[in-house]
């Protein structure tokens, strides 16, 4: 092996709708990050169908990682997936590739937490340190911060993810998929030009939110077909983004912490971004957001985060490498935080 | 005759900030909710003069069925501002760490019971954490901040109310955070009645199933 710092590890990254093989040194540098989404013609994410797409495209997505970092398979130390949580069928056709190229090229298997995963890249990228994270995606919304050997949940959804809340309001609304683009961003270009606000519910338990009643309110309006949509994009975004920047910000004055992060598909969004750079500079802390190419899923950040794990010691063997569809953040020790 | 005197700030939390200050020379908390910036003003208004309004309503139901919570002295709400009494003690946050299992095991109970007592006269708290939760100086726990809560007898309300005391201790006080829930659990039987508080649980174990909160979930789909 080549000095440490200089190896090699693969993640590949299957939680859900996309495939992604990244690659990255054991000093932190991301020398590959290709992915491929599935899209579906209708409706949400079927788990099979997404999985019949990671298996097809597999072999490509890992053939141009491999190629963008001008490395041959040989040159790897390591291989990490991630384990969970995620959709069944497509964390296990990501975590097969990944027993099979450690297997075959006898190297060691990290099995990686996604949502920490997300945290990681986003610490990586920005150079946050100790940051209150709030992780926006298809399938998850959570406030979180570390403490103690872990990170903790100090907030998150009591129904319905953040992303997903969005894709199925736009799904209703009849908007198209953009290349490369998840379906939410559609209603943010939307909702840029709204200008009335509709009164729609707002509900903060404690430091959780819920979704579900919004969602319904929103789509309930525009099967009536009242108002401008424009007008109702802005209004689910300011109200949901609202909710979810009320409990981050609940997060930061608890815990104290100077440091906010963004991350997650929806960390793309320039309103919601807006809004927590507002917070985090009424509590004097600094506000970060993880670089667009690195807030949907990725391989990149299986990457990274399976170097952090086996640099400190954690490591999965094969036998141990089942999928864990509902693995909490908060149940994972990670080492590499003091 | 309204007037509140030499404010000092004491706690700038999230949601409001809390000054000590004096009124007609007595020790008074005026909680105060800024305007947020980062939401439209017209929602951030609602907000503000919604929580400012109801927060001393509940306030005064809690005391009703028994639950101590400060007094309430002065309500503003153009200024989305509250005076209230200030109660000399501490969280039962700095408490749970450092008192003995005994009193810990006491504390929860104690909590447990107060929730019961709410939850029967149909107030839900919607914010319990030990941060709201104060031990006075006389030895009785007083509930703070019921600005996110509401009237509500449901189910579902109850359940969600317990199980964010769950979460809050899981955050905050992990290495004894179940338990504390057991003790809480414990308190709230007693006050509530064994079989109305196990409808409750039953929820709190529904609210879990939903999805998020379990490792290993019954694949439905």
């Amino acid at each position: 092996m080549k000095r440490l710092a200089e190896a090699l590890c693969l993640g590949v990254e299957s939680t859900a709708d996309d495939f992604g093989v990244g690659i990255a040194t054991f000093n932190g540098e991301i020398l590959a990050n290709a992915s491929s989404a599935y899209i579906p013609e209708e409706g949400g994410i079927h788990p099979r169908e997404a999985a019949r797409h990671h298996a097809e495209v597999a072999d490509e997505v890992l053939d141009e990682a491999l190629a963008k970092a001008e490395i041959k398979p040989r040159d790897l130390a390591l291989i990490a997936f991630s384990q969970g949580p995620g959709l069944g069928p497509c964390l296990r056709t990501g975590a097969t590739v990944a027993r099979a190229l450690a297997s075959y090229l006898n190297v060691p298997l990290v099995g990686v937490n996604h949502s920490i995963a997300h945290i990681e890249i986003g610490k990586l990228e920005t150079g946050a340190v100790d940051p209150v994270t709030l992780y926006v995606s298809g399938g998850n919304t959570i406030v979180s911060a570390f403490d103690s050997g872990r990170y903790r949940v100090f907030g998150e959804t009591l129904d319905i993810a953040l992303g997903n809340c969005l894709d199925v309001f736009a799904r209703e609304a009849g908007l198209k998929h953009k290349r490369g683009m998840p379906l939410g961003a559609a209603v943010e270009e939307l909702a840029a030009n709204g200008e009335k606000l509709i009164s729609l519910p707002y509900v903060v338990k404690g430091m959780d939110i819920s979704l579900s009643g919004l969602l319904t309110a929103a789509t309930t309006q525009l099967r009536k077909g009242e108002g401008e949509l424009e007008d109702l994009c802005y209004s689910l975004q300011e109200h949901a983004f609202s909710m979810v920047a009320e409990v981050t910000e609940r997060a930061v004055a608890h815990t104290e912490k100077k440091e906010v992060l963004l991350t997650g598909g929806v960390a793309a969004n320039r309103r919601l971004q807006s809004m927590l750079r507002s917070i985090a500079k009424d509590h004097d802390a600094t506000f970060n957001v993880v670089p667009r190419q690195f807030a949907t899923d990725n391989g990149a950040m299986i990457a990274w985060t399976g170097v952090l794990a086996y640099t400190h010691s954690v490591a999965t063997p094969i036998e141990e490498s089942f999928v864990k569809l509902r693995w909490r953040l908060e149940k994972v020790d990670v080492p590499w935080m003091k | 005759m309204d007037e509140v005197d030499s404010q000092t700030l004491l706690k700038k939390g999230a949601e409001a900030s809390l000054f000590l200050a004096r009124w007609h020379g007595r020790k008074v908390i005026v909680k105060t909710r800024f305007r947020k910036k980062y939401r439209p003003a017209e929602l951030d208004t609602k907000i503000r003069s919604y929580r400012t309004a109801h927060e001393p309503q509940l306030m005064h139901e809690a005391k009703k069925a028994g639950v101590p919570t400060p007094t309430i002295f002065l309500v503003d709400l153009k200024n989305a501002a509250i005076t209230m009494e200030f109660v000399e003690g501490k969280q039962v946050k700095q408490l749970l760490a450092i008192v003995s299992k005994k009193e810990r095991r006491e504390l929860g109970v104690k909590i447990g019971e107060l929730i019961g007592k709410i939850h029967k006269h149909g107030v839900i708290h919607g914010d319990l954490t030990t941060s709201n939760m104060i031990l006075s100086s006389e030895g009785k726990i007083f509930l703070v901040d019921f600005g996110l809560g509401e009237k509500n007898t449901e189910l579902e309300a109850r359940g969600v109310d317990l199980h964010l005391m769950k979460r809050a201790l899981q955050s905050t006080h992990y290495e004894f955070a179940d338990e504390c829930f057991r003790n809480v659990l414990k308190g709230y039987s007693a006050v509530l009645g064994g079989e109305d508080a196990e409808k409750v649980f039953e929820k709190i174990r529904e609210i879990e199933r939903r999805g998020r909160y379990v490792d290993e979930r019954k694949q439905a789909s």
